[in-house]
C-alpha cells in the first residue's frame, strides 16, 4: 500500500531486517490511547500553573504587584524574574534564561513576565490575570529593515552579540562566504537573474503544545516529566537556568508529540521547578495553542537577494547572495546557518553575505533545517527561471551543474559522498515525470538538501535471560527511530526484531546524549546502538567458547548464534543461539550487556528534489496541488516507511508554508493569528497522495550506510510549487506564502 | 465552586462523575475518569485531536462543557478496541505507519471509525474531506488515508 | 459560571428573562472560542439541545420549519432538504469540519453575527423567515433582518430563535453557494456569494443576489438581480452580475483578506454561483 518505487533495502543488500517494516514498538500504545504525553501525566497533589505574558512588543517592566494574586483562592505560589539568578552575559544560556522568565523588560508580545500555581488551572489563569504589572513601552523593532536601519532602536539591549559590527546594533551574526571572482564571472556570463525575496515567520506547527510536570522535593532535587526532543538538554538549560547543578534534576522523557526543531530548547521547566519549589507541591505546566505560537520559537522571516549567472550552455558560473533572517528578541545561529546550507551546485565563483538581526518578536528556534527552505526558495526559483530562458529541462540543468563527492560546500568543505545526481537520475526516471503535465496544470521541480550533524549519543543493550534485548538510548523518538534503533540491534544481533524492546531512558538510566536534532538520531545513537551490539557479540562469542570448551578465535558470530569454525560450535556440535548463551549468563561471568558512547562524525548529507503538478485558479488566486512526488537520498533506509513519513511529512510542511501559513502581525507587534483557525496549516483535502522515491546512496561512516533524512524534506517543497505556479500561470512568486491574495494580484499585474 | 454530578456512557459502560459547569468534557474524560487518549491541540475546535463520538458522531469535546454529556453515550480512542482485539482501523494504522509522534492518532481514529460506520465505502475524496477537522504535523496524511482505504476494505471483507 | 438545559421553549424564555448574563448555544462552536479568549463571559450557559422543538425538522403545507439548533449534519443528511435548497444546504455544510456540523447549527451561525457565516446568504437568498421567542412570546421575522452588524442582532437579550421557515422553491428553481476559502476546509470564508434563481427555459425569471463576508452584514445585490432577470446568463448578463456584486461590496482588509481582494473575487463568485443556480433550476422537477 505505500508508493516507494524502489525495491527494499533487503532486497538489494541482504539485510534481514533492516529495510523491513515491523509494527512501530510504542504503536500500540498510541492506537489505543495509552501513550503518556507530557500533558497525560499527573501527580498526586499537583498544582497548575498559569502564565502573565507581556502585551507589548517591547517595554520597561517597572512594578509587578502579585499581591492580589497571591491572597486569592487555590494560589500557592507566584514566581517573576526576581526568582531566577541573573547568569553572565557571557554564559552560553544568558539568553534562554531571559526568554524563560523576563527581567526587568520584556522583549516580545508574549514574552513570560510571570506564573502562577494553583490547585486548578482555573483558578491559576484568574489569579495571573490579577497580578499588576506597571509597563513603560519602549520603541519596538518590527521588521529586517527597521533592524539593519542605521541609528535604529535596540530591540535587546542585551543582545549578546551585538558589537558584532562595532557599536551596538541589533546584528547577532554576520556570516560571509566567498570563492572565485563573482563580479568578473557574473559580469561575463551569458545570462543573469536577479530577484529578491521574502519569508515571512512560519511556525513547526507541532500538534502537541509544550508540556511538563516538576516535582520539586524538600532535598532540592527536581523530577522533571516533559515532552521535548532531548532530556539531558532539558536537564542542563533548566539546571543553567536555575543556578542548579545537574545532578539535582533528573528528567524523565514523555512521548513527544511532534518537535520539528520546536522543542530544541526549554520553555517552562525552570518556571515550573521554582513554581513547585516555593510551593512544596508537583506543578503541572502546560501551554495553550495560542502561547505556543505567540511564546515558543517560529522559523525565522527573511529578506533575500540573489543573482545568478549562467552560460548558454546551461553551467551556473556565479551566485551573489545577501540574505537577513529576522531571529527575534534573541541572536541564533539561524542566520550563520542561512549561507552555508547553499551547497547543492558546483557555483565556481561564489559570493554569500547571511544577517542574522533582531526583532521584538519571539525567540526563533530551527524549523527542520533551519534557514534553508527560505535560501533554497530563492535559488531554486531562479535556476528555474533559467532553465526556462535557455529553454532546458530543469532537471537536466540541474544534473549539468550537481555537485558530487568533492565538490566545495558554501563553506569551502569538500563534499562527501553525496546523492545529488542519483535523486535527480531518479526523479527524471519517475512514473510522475515521465506523465504528460495535465491539461491546464503546470509542473514545477526544486532541490534541496540538509548537511546533518553527528553529536554525542550512548546506548546500552541488555541481554535478557531468555534471549530478548532491551537496547537503551537517551533519544527521544519523533519520527520513528526508536524502531529503527530496534532493526539495527536486530541485524547486528542476529535476533528477531519482536524480540528486541527499545527504549528511552531517563537521565539518570542512560549515558548523556545530545537533542534529537540535526538529523542525528538513526545516524549517532544508531551508531552507538551498533557499536554496544558489537562489543556484546565480542563478549557473547567469548562465552560461547568458553561453553563449547574452544579457543576464543576459533568463534564467530554467524546469524544470531556462535559458531565455532574448527568444531561446528556446541556440545553436539550446534551453533549455540543468543538465547542458549544469555541462559548460561551467570555460569559464564555474568549478566550480558554493553554500552557505548560517542560523539559521531561522518554524517552525510541528505539531497532531495521534488516535483508537483499544481493548478491555479485565476479568478480566485488558490492553488490546487494535482500530483507530488519527493524523491530523496536516506543512505540506507532502515525503516523504509518511517524514512517515507518524514519525506511526506516534511514535504507538506514545506507545501503550508509555501501556500498559506503566516505570522501576521499588527503595527505593535502582535501576533494576530495565534491559533490553527488561521495559522492554517495543510489539511487532509487540500492534498494529493504524497508519492515517494527511496533513493539509497549509503554513507560510508554508518555500519549502515545511514544518512538522516528528517529535515530535508522541508527545504525544496516552497521552489517546487513557485515554480510550477510561473509554469501553469505565468507569474513568479517571490514573496512566501504564496497565498491566494498575492497569486491573484499578480495574475492582474501579468494581464 | 459546586460540581453537577453528571451520569452518562463512556465506552460502553455506565459511568458517572462530577465536573464544574464550565469545564469541557474533554478536561472530564481526562482528568475525572482517567481517559487522556483524547488530547488537546488547540482547545477551540480547529485541531480535532480531541475527537470522541457522542451518540455515534464525532463531535470536538473541548467544544462541549461537561454536563452536555448527560445521558448520552460516548465513545473515545479507549473504546474503539474489543477488548483484546484492535479495531481495523488501528490495525492498519500500525501496519501503514499512519502515525508517527501518535498524538493525533486517537483523533483520527475517531473520526475514521465515524466515516466508515457511516459510509463503508467512500471514496480517497471523501475520506480526506471527512478528516479535514483533524490536523496532522507529522504524516502529510499520505499513509492516514491509506490506511483508513486498507481498513475500509477489511471491514467490507468481513461483512461479506 | 452555570450550565442549564431546559427541555421546553417556555422553560428557555423564563431563564433567560431571570438571568440577564446568560447565553444561548447549541453547538457552543464560537463561544467556547470566545469565552477562552475573554471575549465572552456568561454567567449562565442555556444548552437549546433538550428542546425537541429545536432539534426537529419537517416539511408540511408547502413550508419547511427547522429548528434552531439542530445540527448542520442533520440537515446536510436530510435528501429531501438538499434537492430542493442544494445552495442553503451547501451552506450549511461549509461550516467547518466533520466534527464542528455535528453540532454547529443554523440558528448559531447566524446569530453569531458575522458577516462571514456560510449558511446566512442563501438562507437570505430563499427568504427565510427566523421564529422568535422572548419575553413577550413569539414573533416571526425575515432572517434578514436578525442581524445588524459584526456581532449584533435586532434580538432583546432575553430572545432566541427557535426555529426557521422556509417556503417551498417554487418550480423550475435553483440555488447555489460558493465560498472562497485558502483551504479547502476549516476556514472562515473570504468572501461568500449565494444566488437562486427561477428558469423558464433558458430564461431567468426571478433572481436573489446575496454576498457573505463583503460586508457589514450579509448583503443583497438588487443590481445583479436585475441583470439576471430577464436574461440568458450570457456574457453581458455575467459581467454585469460580477459588477453589480463588487460594486455593492464593502469589505474591510483583516488578517484572512483585503478590500482588494475581496471586492474582486465576489464578482467572480456571484457569477459562477449564478451559473450553477441556473443548471440547477433547469435540472429541477416542479
Amino acid at each position: 500500500m505505500t508508493a516507494t518505487e524502489n525495491p527494499p533495502v533487503s532486497e538489494t543488500k541482504g539485510y534481514t531486517w533492516v529495510g523491513t517494516r515491523p509494527i512501530r514498538h510504542d504503536g500500540y500504545d498510541k492506537v489505543v490511547g495509552k501513550a503518556r504525553f507530557a500533558a497525560d501525566l499527573n501527580l498526586p497533589g499537583q498544582l497548575h500553573a498559569a502564565y502573565v505574558r507581556s502585551p507589548h512588543a517591547h517595554a520597561r517592566i517597572t512594578a509587578i504587584d502579585t499581591s492580589a494574586a497571591e491572597a486569592m483562592p487555590g494560589v500557592k505560589a507566584v514566581v517573576t524574574g526576581d526568582d531566577f539568578p541573573m547568569l553572565d552575559i557571557t554564559d552560553a544560556n544568558y539568553d534562554v534564561s531571559l526568554n524563560v522568565m523576563a527581567r526587568g523588560t520584556a522583549l516580545y508580545n508574549g514574552h513570560a513576565i510571570a506564573a502562577v500555581a494553583a490547585t486548578t488551572k482555573a483558578e491559576a489563569v484568574a489569579a495571573a490575570a490579577a497580578i499588576d504589572v506597571t509597563y513603560e513601552e519602549l520603541p519596538s523593532v518590527l521588521s529586517i529593515e527597521a533592524s539593519m536601519a542605521d541609528g535604529a532602536p535596540l530591540a535587546n539591549e542585551q543582545n549578546t552579540q551585538k558589537f558584532v559590527g562595532g557599536d551596538p546594533t541589533n546584528i547577532s551574526t554576520h556570516t560571509p562566504l566567498e570563492r572565485g571572482d563573482v563580479d568578473e564571472a557574473m559580469g561575463s556570463a551569458d545570462l543573469v537573474v536577479e530577484r529578491e525575496f521574502d519569508c515571512a515567520h512560519v511556525h513547526q506547527g507541532y500538534i502537541e503544545p509544550h508540556a511538563c510536570v516538576v516535582d520539586t522535593g524538600a532535598d532540592g532535587k527536581a523530577s522533571v516529566w516533559a515532552s521535548s526532543q532531548g532530556h539531558f538538554m532539558v536537564r542542563a538549560i533548566t539546571a543553567a537556568v536555575l543556578d542548579w547543578e545537574t545532578s539535582r534534576i533528573k528528567v524523565t522523557p514523555a512521548e513527544i508529540g511532534g518537535g520539528f526543531g520546536g522543542k530544541t530548547t526549554v520553555y517552562l521547566e525552570p518556571v515550573a521547578a521554582r513554581l513547585s519549589e516555593k510551593a512544596g507541591r508537583p506543578v503541572k505546566l502546560v501551554m495553550g495553542r495560542d502561547e505556543v505560537l505567540k511564546a515558543t520559537g517560529p522559523a525565522p522571516g527573511a529578506k533575500l537577494r540573489i543573482k545568478i549567472g549562467a552560460n548558454n550552455d546551461g553551467e551556473l558560473v556565479a551566485l551573489d547572495g545577501w540574505m537577513a533572517y529576522e531571529l527575534g528578541a534573541f541572536g541564533d545561529f539561524a542566520g550563520m546557518v542561512g549561507a552555508m546550507s547553499v551547497a547543492s551546485y558546483k557555483f565556481p565563483n561564489l559570493k554569500l553575505e547571511s544577517w542574522g538581526v533582531l526583532t521584538n518578536k519571539p525567540k526563533t528556534a530551527a524549523y527542520r533545517a533551519p534557514s534553508a527552505p527560505h535560501a533554497a526558495f530563492a535559488i531554486e526559483s531562479i535556476i528555474d527561471e533559467i532553465a526556462q530562458k535557455l529553454d532546458m529541462d530543469p532537471i537536466d540543468l540541474r544534473l549539468a551543474n550537481a555537485a558530487v563527492e568533492g565538490d566545495l560546500t558554501a563553506m569551502g568543505m569538500p563534499h562527501p559522498k553525496i546523492g545529488f545526481v542519483e535523486c535527480l537520475e531518479a526523479l527524471k526516471a519517475s512514473d510522475h515525470y515521465q506523465s504528460p503535465v495535465p491539461e491546464g496544470a503546470g509542473r514545477g521541480v526544486a532541490a534541496g538538501f540538509w548537511f546533518n550533524i553527528g553529536e554525542q549519543s550512548s546506548a546500552t543493550v541488555n541481554l535478557n535471560e531468555d534471549g530478548t534485548a532491551t537496547v537503551i538510548t537517551g533519544s527521544p523518538d519523533i519520527g520513528g527511530s526508536r524502531a529503527s534503533m530496534a532493526l539495527m540491534a536486530a541485524e547486528e544481533l542476529g535476533i528477531d526484531v519482536m524480540r528486541i524492546t527499545p527504549v528511552i531512558a531517563d537521565t539518570e538510566s542512560v549515558g548523556f546524549t545530545d537533542v534529537t536534532e540535526g538529523s542525528r538520531a538513526t545516524f549517532a545513537t544508531g551508531k552507538a546502538v551498533v557499536e554496544a551490539c558489537r562489543e556484546l557479540k565480542t563478549e557473547l562469542c567469548r562465552r560461547a567458547a568458553q561453553i563449547m570448551g574452544v579457543e576464543e578465535d576459533q568463534v564467530a558470530w554467524v546469524d544470531g548464534a556462535a559458531v565455532s569454525a574448527g568444531h561446528g560450535g556446541g556440545e553436539a556440535g550446534d551453533p549455540l543461539t543468543l538465547a542458549a548463551i544469555t541462559a548460561q549468563a551467570k555460569r559464564t561471568g555474568g549478566p550480558l550487556t554493553a554500552t557505548a558512547s560517542l560523539n559521531a562524525a561522518g554524517a552525510g548529507p541528505s539531497f532531495a528534489v521534488h516535483c508537483a503538478d499544481l493548478a491555479v485558479d485565476e479568478g480566485t488566486g488558490v492553488t490546487t496541488i494535482l500530483r507530488y512526488t519527493a524523491v530523496q537520498d536516506a543512505g540506507t533506509a532502515i525503516h523504509p516507511s518511517y524514512v517515507e513519513g518524514q519525506m511526506q511529512g516534511g514535504s507538506v510542511q514545506g507545501i503550508g508554508w509555501a501556500l498559506n501559513e503566516e505570522y501576521i502581525y499588527d503595527d505593535a507587534g502582535e501576533m494576530l493569528n495565534p491559533g490553527f483557525l488561521d495559522y492554517r496549516i495543510p489539511v487532509a483535502s487540500d492534498l494529493p497522495m504524497i508519492e515517494t522515491v527511496i533513493v539509497e546512496v549509503p554513507n560510508p561512516s554508518h555500519p549502515y550506510g545511514v544518512r538522516g533524512v528528517g529535515e530535508t524534506g522541508i527545504v525544496p517543497p516552497m521552489a517546487t510549487l513557485g515554480n510550477a505556479i510561473d509554469r501553469a500561470a505565468g507569474v513568479r512568486m517571490t514573496s512566501l506564502p504564496m497565498s491566494p491574495p498575492k497569486v491573484l494580484a499578480a495574475i492582474n499585474d501579468r494581464g | 465552586m459546586s460540581r453537577t454530578h453528571i451520569t452518562c456512557t463512556v465506552n460502553g459502560e455506565a459511568t458517572d462523575f462530577l465536573a464544574a459547569d464550565g469545564t469541557s468534557l474533554l478536561d472530564a474524560l481526562r482528568d475525572e475518569l482517567g481517559l487522556t487518549g483524547s488530547k488537546e491541540g488547540c482547545g477551540t475546535g480547529d485541531c480535532g485531536a480531541c475527537s470522541i463520538l457522542v451518540d455515534g458522531r464525532v463531535n470536538c469535546s473541548c467544544l462541549m462543557f461537561a454536563p452536555e454529556a448527560e445521558g448520552r453515550e460516548i465513545v473515545t480512542v479507549e473504546g474503539i478496541a474489543d477488548g483484546d482485539h484492535l479495531h481495523p482501523l488501528q490495525q492498519t494504522f500500525l501496519e501503514g505507519a499512519a502515525l508517527q509522534c501518535g498524538v493525533c492518532t486517537p483523533g483520527f481514529l475517531v473520526a475514521a471509525k465515524a466515516l466508515l460506520d457511516e459510509n463503508p465505502d467512500p471514496t480517497e475524496t471523501e475520506i480526506r474531506y471527512a478528516l479535514a477537522g483533524n490536523l496532522c504535523r507529522c504524516t502529510g496524511y499520505d499513509k492516514i488515508v491509506r490506511s483508513v482505504q486498507e481498513a475500509a476494505v477489511q471491514l467490507k471483507g468481513a461483512s461479506s | 459560571m452555570q450550565y442549564v438545559a431546559p427541555t421546553t421553549v417556555d422553560e428557555a424564555r423564563s431563564l433567560l428573562a431571570d438571568h440577564p448574563g446568560s447565553r444561548v448555544f447549541a453547538g457552543a462552536t464560537d463561544v467556547v472560542p470566545q469565552m477562552r479568549s475573554g471575549r465572552s463571559e456568561p454567567s449562565v450557559l442555556v444548552d437549546l439541545k433538550r428542546i425537541d422543538r429545536l432539534m426537529t425538522v419537517g416539511h408540511s403545507d408547502g413550508q419547511w420549519t427547522i429548528g434552531a439548533a439542530t445540527p448542520a449534519a442533520e440537515l446536510t443528511r436530510n435528501a429531501d432538504f438538499r434537492a430542493m435548497f442544494p445552495g442553503i444546504t451547501e451552506g450549511a455544510g461549509l461550516i467547518g469540519s466533520d466534527q464542528i456540523q455535528n453540532r454547529s447549527s443554523l440558528g448559531g451561525n447566524l446569530c453569531n453575527g458575522s458577516p462571514a457565516a456560510d449558511s446566512v446568504p442563501a438562507m437570505i437568498a430563499s427568504e427565510a423567515r427566523a421564529v422568535i421567542a422572548g419575553a413577550d412570546g413569539e414573533r416571526t421575522i425575515p432572517v434578514a433582518d436578525v442581524v445588524t452588524g459584526p456581532g449584533q442582532l435586532s434580538l432583546a437579550d432575553s430572545e432566541f430563535i427557535v426555529e426557521f421557515e422556509i417556503d417551498d422553491a417554487p418550480a423550475n428553481t435553483g440555488d447555489a453557494y460558493l465560498r472562497m476559502t485558502p483551504r479547502t476546509e476549516m476556514d472562515i470564508a473570504v468572501v461568500g456569494a449565494a444566488v437562486r434563481v427561477t428558469m423558464d427555459g433558458d430564461t431567468c425569471t426571478e433572481a436573489r443576489v446575496v454576498l457573505g463576508a463583503v460586508a457589514p452584514t450579509a448583503v443583497r445585490v438588487p443590481d445583479a438581480e436585475a441583470a439576471l432577470v430577464g436574461s440568458t446568463l450570457d456574457e453581458a448578463a455575467l459581467t454585469a452580475v460580477a459588477e453589480a456584486a463588487s460594486a455593492a461590496a464593502n469589505p474591510i482588509d483583516d488578517k484572512r483578506g483585503t478590500v482588494a481582494y475581496r471586492t474582486q473575487v465576489v464578482g467572480t463568485l456571484a457569477q459562477r454561483a449564478a451559473v450553477i443556480a441556473a443548471e440547477r433550476a433547469k435540472g429541477a422537477t416542479s
